[in-house]
């Protein structure tokens, strides 16, 4: 099972840039297609608000990746051992 | 006994003050249209990028920060009085929105008050929630979590459905003629919904002041153990940034989109796409809200059994392999396809009226179709007929409105309901999980974080994703669907791979 969650994480790495590619590039199209106020707020926000998200579904591809996640703490002292 | 009637009182009051809070929140998102023409009209370009940003700032950015900044406060000075703040925070600004003059009377000025005034809940919102499940958790006994904070978790369901209801009755209670009633409100009736939010926070604040601080975060005052820095030790701590990434993507990411999916993105749907009636699809939500809420309960109890992580789960993935059906059935219902046509009692009704110009004529027809079923059609249309013949109307503003029929009306209910019972899975058992995932001295906020990106960002995205896709895809209803079914899938398998199902027996570390 913990082999499974470390090669996920490969997964969970690729899946954030992927998304912020998509993000950005439907974004564009969208914006040329209509290229008023509402629609440059609207898809500013999406981008604002789903790059770091995006970039923390990275950082737990990462974790899983280096087996972060095989143990989970299961007391406060766990999670300061770390 | 002289417990449980302290835990009751506890969950009574920390209960109230949240589901006003709700309440507060989602009276501005149902009157958005109404909000708009006293605040935003649209031929003011300035007045029309304020209520964009109203709509997606306060919702969307503003409850992580909230949840940053209040959580931090939890943390440090205790949840009780942090949770009091947010509730003055919230009450205040709802009905200071009840009093601002609308845009004929003070014009930019108004707009600009009632952003501010959204950002201010949005921030409260953020606040709000950690702090009253932090504070119910740590009073409950630890067989019992899953079962005491579900009830915390009843608010935001119950939150909508009051504010549905205040709304009905306020918009029907204003004059014995229907319409006139209607209009008053739409002038200045919008206003009581507000208004009446003042007086459900004094209640609360009354009840929250007696209230004692939490037992556990007393103890950590009491020992010197109160976080120095809150934020640093939940997201500059790898052993902790990782718990908070869990939660995000393996739990709150999913829950949040099938929340909204059930919840709001089903009754934009009935309205918009289904063409549903205004009072028919708010009091098919109101029922199947009705039915579903003490699930929440059922579920929340049950997570004491058996674990949190497969009841939530169970529910993404009912909501995964359904949705695209359940959707359909609401778009068979509403059609008027294979029904049998009264036609006998067809109506049709024109009228004509000047336009201001003098010389132009406004066109409006109503086309009122009745069937066997019960259904009502009413098609209206208006064009301009134009006093010079070279011009006429490109297209013609068609709005086409159905009331169902008594069984299509039930049945699409039990379909609503259903969506609600997935939210109840996925929603009932999350207080517990999240509070187990957390050590004390930074609980407020560590939790708080994940819970508003996953219901803020992704869940309070769903419908405007989900209504994107329908425009981008314009031939296929159902496109919208894509957006929660693929967030809740990516949810379902973090959580099936990396969430443990053991509850946690001592929250006290």
């Amino acid at each position: 099972m913990n082999q499974l969650k470390r090669y996920a994480g490969i997964i969970w790495i690729l899946l954030g840039p992927l998304a912020v590619v998509y993000l950005v590039k439907t974004a564009m199209g969208e914006v040329a297609k209509k290229p008023f106020m509402d629609t440059y707020i609207q898809w500013g926000v999406f981008i604002v608000v789903f790059i770091p998200i995006a970039l923390g579904m990275l950082l737990f591809g990462y974790y899983a990746w280096k087996g972060e996640y095989d143990h989970l703490p299961e007391s406060s002292a766990d999670m300061q051992e770390d | 006994m002289k417990e449980t009637k302290s835990i009751w009182k506890i969950i009574g009051a920390s209960s109230l003050g949240t589901l006003i809070e709700w309440y507060d929140f989602y009276i501005f998102g149902s009157l958005a249209t109404v909000l708009a023409n006293q605040f935003f009209p649209k031929t003011n370009p300035t007045a029309a990028l304020l209520s964009t940003l109203a709509t997606f700032a306060a919702g969307f950015i503003v409850r992580p920060f909230g949840a940053l900044f209040f959580g931090r406060l939890g943390d440090l000075i205790g949840r009780k009085h942090t949770f009091l703040l947010t509730l003055v925070l919230m009450g205040g600004s709802t009905f200071l929105i009840g009093c601002i003059p609308n845009y004929e009377s003070i014009g930019f000025f108004a707009p600009l008050l009632v952003l501010l005034l959204r950002l201010l809940q949005g921030l409260a919102l953020g606040g709000e929630y950690g702090g009253a499940a932090t504070y119910v958790a740590e009073h409950a006994p630890a067989n019992r979590r899953g079962y005491f904070t579900s009830w915390i978790q009843t608010t935001a369901t119950l939150g909508l459905f009051i504010s549905l209801g205040v709304i009905l009755i306020t918009r029907h209670s204003l004059d014995a003629d229907a319409t006139k009633s209607i209009a008053k409100f739409n002038d200045w009736g919008w206003r009581v919904p507000f208004l009446l939010s003042i007086v459900l926070v004094f209640v609360s604040i009354y009840i929250r002041m007696k209230m004692n601080e939490s037992p556990l975060f007393e103890k950590l005052k009491s020992e010197g153990k109160v976080s120095a820095n809150p934020l640093k030790e939940s997201f500059g701590h790898k052993a902790n940034l990782k718990m908070v990434l869990l939660a995000l993507f393996g739990a709150t990411m999913g829950q949040g989109v099938v929340w909204y999916t059930g919840q709001f993105y089903a009754q934009s749907f009935i309205e918009n796409v289904c063409k549903i009636d205004f009072d028919q699809s708010r009091t098919i939500l109101i029922w199947a809200i009705l039915l579903g809420t003490p699930f929440f309960v059922v579920f929340g109890a049950w997570s004491d059994r058996v674990g949190r992580k497969w009841i939530m789960l169970s529910g993404m993935f009912l909501a995964i392999i359904s949705y695209q059906f359940l959707f359909k059935q609401l778009l068979t219902l509403s059609s008027s396809e294979g029904k049998v046509e009264l036609v006998d009692k067809k109506m049709i009704n024109s009228s004509l009226v000047q336009l201001a110009n003098g010389k132009d004529t406004l066109r409006t027809v109503t086309n009122k179709v009745f069937y066997a079923d019960g259904m009502i059609v009413a098609e209206t249309k208006k064009d301009t007929l134009y006093a010079d013949p070279v011009l006429h109307t490109v297209k013609a503003d068609v709005k086409v409105v159905k009331l169902l029929g008594s069984s299509d009306y039930w049945k699409m209910v039990f379909y609503v309901f259903l969506m609600i019972l997935y939210v109840t899975m996925v929603y009932g058992p999350i207080a517990a999980f999240l509070v187990e995932l957390f050590p004390t001295k930074i609980r407020y906020t560590s939790m708080s974080l994940p819970y508003h990106i996953g219901n803020g960002v992704f869940g309070g995205l769903t419908p405007f994703i989900a209504t994107l896709l329908t425009t981008i895809y314009a031939n296929e209803k159902l496109a919208g669907l894509a957006y929660p079914i693929l967030i809740a899938a990516v949810c379902l398998v973090i959580g099936t791979l990396y969430i443990n199902n053991k509850i946690d027996p001592d929250v006290n570390d």
